[in-house]
């Protein structure tokens, strides 16, 4: 890491990953003011023939819209918040947005634990600082974070909280979790 | 782009139209949360800044994150990109990217307990 003079404006970047419907905007929304964005995705092979792309060879994207949060924390501190695509088409984008993130937030939903398992694999393959939140849903059994934390098969380290990501409440103790946890990390790393 | 716009139809104007067809640049690599910032310089001669790299250079006066000036600019992150990267080869922004060190961490830490 490198680091810049102390009045540099600082952006940085938070990831929000999980299953499909587990709450990644909802957690966003909580805490954050939310943005649009648009953005690519490349063309897949089933739009050969259908999208047009004669003369134009060079484009192979098309535009897809999503969301992002940001909180300031003061002036030249600014804290990003993206939500990782869950459709698997969206991949690719996950090395772009993961380049340089804090960390990222893994949000597991009970009912479906084996959803949260790529977003693991991936973050643990790539080194990023990350924390496991279980999303408690109304109708879910309660589980406790150390049966998560074994069905997971997470390392000790690897913080493991529950929490509820409509309020804002939690959701600012997920994200704290989180930084914590990169402080740690970043720490460890330098001594 | 208010005029280009048809509320129903979305853009008239492709946006790749507004950045010659190209889909690379030296833009490419840009972080989502680098910063932009305007390098106050005249633009050299021969280089004449679109409507969009102007609104963009009005924009970055203060610095801005890559993604707040696509979000601002309501075009898609890879045009957008493009433009940045035209004005980064031509002296006209600096675009940075500092890390984070364990005393703005700390300092994040005490800003999220105290929203």
């Amino acid at each position: 890491m490198d680091f810049g003079p102390s009045d540099e404006p600082v952006a940085l970047k938070i990831l929000i990953a999980g299953g499909f419907g587990v709450g990644k905007t909802t957690l966003v929304g909580a805490i954050s003011e939310i943005r649009p964005l648009r953005t690519e995705e490349v063309l897949s092979d089933r739009g050969i023939g259908i999208d047009d792309v004669d003369g134009v060879e060079g484009k192979t994207t098309t535009t897809v819209a999503m969301d992002f949060g940001r909180i300031t924390i003061r002036e030249g501190l600014v804290v990003y918040l993206f939500g990782t695509p869950g459709q698997e088409r969206f991949w690719f984008m996950w090395d772009e947005l993961s380049y340089g993130a804090l960390g990222a937030v893994v949000l597991a939903d009970t009912r479906r634990l084996t959803d949260c398992f790529p977003s693991i694999d991936y973050f643990e393959q790539r080194g990023t600082p990350f924390i496991v939140a279980v999303n408690c849903f109304d109708g879910a059994d309660r589980h406790e974070a150390e049966e998560v934390r074994v069905a997971l098969d997470l390392d000790v380290d690897v913080p493991v909280l529950l929490c509820d990501v409509r309020r804002r409440v939690s959701a600012k103790t997920v994200l704290v979790t989180l930084v914590e946890h990169s402080l740690r990390v970043l720490t460890a790393s330098q001594s | 782009m208010t005029r280009w716009m048809d509320e129903d139809a979305g853009p008239i104007v492709r946006p790749y139209a507004l950045i010659g067809g190209r889909t690379r640049s030296s833009g490419d690599k840009l972080d989502l949360v680098a910063m932009v910032t305007s390098t106050r310089g005249a633009p050299p001669g021969g280089f004449v800044p679109s409507p969009e790299q102007e609104r963009i250079l009005v924009m970055v006066t203060t610095p801005t994150s890559v993604a707040d000036v696509a979000s601002d600019l309501n075009l898609p992150l890879g045009v957008v990109k493009v433009l940045l990267g035209d004005l980064q080869d031509h002296k006209l922004i600096s675009i940075g990217r500092a890390s984070a060190s364990e005393r703005i961490l700390k300092e994040v830490i005490n800003g999220l307990r105290a929203l």
